[in-house]
């Protein structure tokens, strides 16, 4: 992708990320986070090659990018096996969605609770 | 009773190894174990409702992974009605293309590509390798890591290690607390030898994933995945937790590639029955099912449970292919211990370093054995000069570059004062010049000074936990004068933003440009076609720092300024006394002045002449201008000889007892290892001529035997035979010399 269509999470263009705006403290790490939209553009890519998967991989990234990172971590400790109720994971995939504006990492979750019940892999009551 | 070629055997390397018998009930069965299931795919209504002979009401975790994720539909009817032979042979058909088998591979379920590999041998697989890897050009990973966790040392290493070429740069800890210490180390060494190397710190992935947020990483091998549901219960994670993981890498910038491999379901008590293939199959699914852009597959840390059983290399082989027409980056294993046998070592690693792999190692250490915290690693940096040489050797490119000392040592020390400046910005534990001094010429953590680990530990802490981000390490870099550091890793957060390294296969070439699979897809079909080494990339390869220039050895031979001390004094004649005569060939004592074995040509005139003494026996010394053979020079001497008893001496120092009544390349006596021959050896043989010529009961010389001589000397052999053969006058007759 060319460095000018390329805008940061935090709405920078990349020609503004240099040695000079660093050392004035004009930009911050903040700013060099990935965008949502670039990752959209990262998933077309992918997929147009064939890798659809990936591009699921990456539009789901899209929606992380506006989370906080202490949340992604204890979203994905929610996932992992006998930490949540069924209740729970539904409680998380409704947030995702309601709260979060992550609607493919809500389904994904959804999914995961209706597995994890039929394989019996949830936390006990 | 017992043989002593056996008991030599059996105390060779390779019998330090366990080989075993299969039982495929525990999973000890490399591939097509009798529990494995047929390929079977049945969709109703888009749904997948039976899965190698596993009914929908059956699914454990993976398959409903499989079922929901991997498959691509559309293609499954075609791709499962196709019969596995003819996949295989289209594998390995020139003709067809790679995305026709990536096509057809979508729609595989795991049984079914197992029975395609399973029609291949290793050379079929092989060219599979070579036509579905994803990027063009090969790459290679390392390892760094020392005991000490000694951040000046890492640095130092990652410094290096980017110099000699690797891509990726993968560093661990000994202690998990020093996670953020090692990681930042890499960083700023692995950017100043070569900007662009990607950095991974493997520790437990919510600390990993915290590193990779602050730009301290650049991308994450540690995804693991599991062949069964109770194995990856026991990896405390499922396929959604792990794909969700990789999709938070992803929106932070960060790289990721799974990990899998043969033998670990064993391993861990949960096969199931089946062989280490097919749950190996099941986990690429899964891979590929999670949108993970690649994997770190073959066999890794369980490579040695695959190798005790028969067909275990094929089978490791195989799996690196299937991970290849899943479309997966592959970096090939080849990084944990895979024998004690330097043969078997060596043969394994064949099979993708031909063929070439997104990344021939998941983990080449470079950096000594003793400090490889992944579990000590299959090679290390005393085997890199292997390395090269077999890249040489075949020309093929395994992903590393040779370098030479003194810029070694430049990088090394420009790394470690870079560390220590953001040491000194971030008021961590002050690196000292004593330290940085071991770093530089260290050749492990012995060789380092011990570090207050309290203290490195609390800064550590204060890493992870505090404010500071790889934003706060370019900026003491740059305001420390590292302005070329400091803009390899801004560059580094800068391609966080663009992301166009999450793509697949995806690393950094010269300034920063992406070779991934979109930018630099593997073209291979047949001869002319792919990457091939040539070019630049084929000078540099076969530039070792060993290599000398043949040229300049002609152009030095024989010229230390001596007086001439064999004055030829009109031609040779026939004599008729009971003599010998000792002949020496064109250039001996003139052009050349030294044996191959460093000799002087008058020592080596004197001790012969001496040995001549001994038994009191006449001598005279000619010169033969028309042959620089060995044999003919003996022969022709033994022509003018008295007795008929001459020694024939090339100028390198080969030597032969001559007679005159045998045919040129009979001798009494030959001595064709010249290298082995000392002054010593060369009085014995005067005196045997002399016997010889006098008739008396003679022992042949004992001679020393080394069979490595002609290994290490025939280009010197070549070329003091080129040197003496430009001597020769093929019309000129023997003459007379006088010695002075």
């Amino acid at each position: 992708m060319s460095s000018n269509t390329v805008h940061t999470a935090s709405g920078r263009t990349l020609d503004e990320l240099n040695i000079e705006a660093l050392c004035a403290d004009e930009v911050t790490a903040e700013d060099f986070r990935i965008n949502g939209q670039t990752l959209h553009r990262q998933a077309d890519a992918a997929e147009a090659a064939g890798y659809w998967q990936l591009a699921e991989s990456l539009r789901r990234a899209a929606e992380l990018t506006y989370i906080s990172s202490q949340e992604v971590l204890d979203i994905y400790n929610t996932l992992r096996p006998g930490r949540s109720t069924y209740h729970e994971l539904i409680t998380l995939a409704d947030r995702l969605e309601n709260d979060l504006d992550a609607p493919l990492t809500a389904a994904f979750v959804r999914e995961a609770a209706e597995v994890y019940q039929e394989r019996g892999i949830l936390r006990n009551s | 009773m017992r043989s002593k070629r056996f008991e030599k055997l059996a105390g060779r390397p390779i019998n330090r190894e366990t080989f075993i018998k299969p039982w495929p009930e525990i999973g000890l069965i490399a591939m097509d174990s009798p529990l494995d299931p047929s390929p079977s795919l049945k969709i109703e209504d888009g749904v997948v409702v039976e899965l190698d002979g596993v009914r929908r009401e059956e699914f454990d975790l993976i398959d409903h992974f499989i079922a929901r994720h991997a498959l691509k539909l559309e293609a499954a009817e075609r791709a499962m009605n196709k019969p596995s032979r003819e996949i295989a042979r289209m594998l390995v058909d020139i003709n067809v293309p790679r995305a026709t088998i990536l096509e057809l591979a979508s729609g595989c379920t795991p049984a079914k590509l197992v029975d395609i590999v399973q029609q291949m041998n290793v050379l079929e697989m092989m060219m599979g390798l070579a036509k579905m890897r994803a990027r063009r050009t090969p790459a290679n990973q390392a390892h760094v890591t020392n005991r000490k966790e000694h951040p000046a040392l890492l640095a130092a290493d990652a410094a290096e290690a980017a110099l000699r070429g690797f891509a990726e740069i993968e560093t661990t800890v000994g202690v998990t607390r020093y996670a953020p210490l090692n990681a930042l180390a890499v960083l700023v060494g692995s950017q100043t030898g070569r900007g662009g190397v990607l950095t991974q710190c493997a520790v437990e992935e919510a600390t990993n994933l915290r590193l990779g947020f602050k730009g301290l990483t650049s991308y994450s091998e540690t995804l693991s995945v599991y062949g069964t549901q109770d194995t990856y219960i026991d990896g405390d994670d499922t396929p959604w937790s792990k794909a969700f993981l990789g999709a938070a890498y992803a929106s932070r910038g960060v790289k990721t590639r799974y990990t899998s491999g043969t033998g670990a379901a064993a391993l861990m008590g949960h096969s199931e029955g089946k062989s280490m293939l097919y749950l190996e199959a099941r986990c690429l699914l899964v891979t590929r099912g999670a949108g993970s852009q690649g994997t770190q597959n073959g066999s890794i840390s369980c490579i040695a449970l695959p190798e005790s059983l028969p067909g275990g290399v094929r089978t490791v082989l195989a799996e690196n292919l299937i991970a290849m027409v899943l479309g997966l980056e592959v970096a090939s294993g080849n990084d944990a211990l895979a024998s004690h046998s330097e043969m078997r070592k060596s043969a394994k690693l064949m099979l993708q370093l031909i063929p070439g792999t997104d990344f021939i190692t998941s983990g080449y250490g470079a950096i000594p054995r003793y400090d490889n915290m992944f579990g000590g690693g299959n090679f290390d940096v005393t085997e890199m000069d292997d390395w090269y040489v077999l890249q040489r050797d075949m020309q093929v490119d395994g992903g590393l570059v040779p370098v030479r000392e003194e810029e070694v040592l430049r990088t090394r020390e420009r790394g470690t004062r870079a560390i220590q400046a953001v040491f000194e910005a971030f008021g961590f534990p002050p690196i000292t010049e004593a330290e940085i001094e071991a770093a530089i010429t260290a050749y492990n953590s012995e060789d380092m000074p011990n570090r207050d680990k309290v203290a490195d530990i609390e800064a550590a802490q204060r890493l992870l936990d505090g404010p500071l981000t790889a934003i706060e390490v370019v900026k003491a870099l740059e305001e420390a004068g590292f302005h070329d550091v400091a803009a390899n890793i801004l560059e580094m957060q800068r391609q966080r933003v663009i992301g166009d390294y999450l793509q697949p296969s995806a690393i950094f070439g010269d300034d920063f440009q992406v070779l991934s699979v979109l930018t630099d897809p593997n073209d291979y079909q047949g001869p002319g076609t792919g990457y091939c080494v040539e070019g630049d990339r084929w000078s540099v390869l076969q530039n070792l720092p060993q290599a000398w220039d043949p040229r300049t050895y002609l152009e030095n031979l024989g010229t230390a300024q001596h007086e001439p001390w064999l004055e030829e004094i009109g031609p040779a004649k026939k004599g008729d006394q009971p003599e010998v005569i000792i002949a020496l060939g064109p250039a001996f004592g003139a052009e050349i002045d030294h044996t191959i074995g460093g000799l002087d040509h008058r020592d080596v005139l004197s001790a012969v002449l001496r040995g001549i003494e001994d038994e009191s026996v006449l001598v005279r010394v000619v010169r033969i201008h028309h042959t620089s053979d060995c044999a003919f020079i003996g022969h022709a001497g033994a022509q003018l000889s008295g007795s008929g008893v001459a020694i024939g001496i090339q100028s390198k120092g080969t030597t032969v007892i001559h007679q005159r009544d045998l045919a040129p390349l009979e001798n009494l006596e030959l001595f064709p290892q010249a290298p082995n021959l000392d002054l010593d050896t060369y009085r014995q043989i005067g005196r045997n001529a002399a016997r010889y010529a006098t008739g008396q009961p003679t022992t042949p010389v004992p001679v020393k035997i080394d069979n490595t001589a002609r290994l290490r000397l025939i280009v010197q052999t070549t070329l003091l035979h080129l040197r003496e053969t430009q001597q020769v006058e093929r019309d000129r007759s023997p003459t007379a010399l006088r010695v002075s």
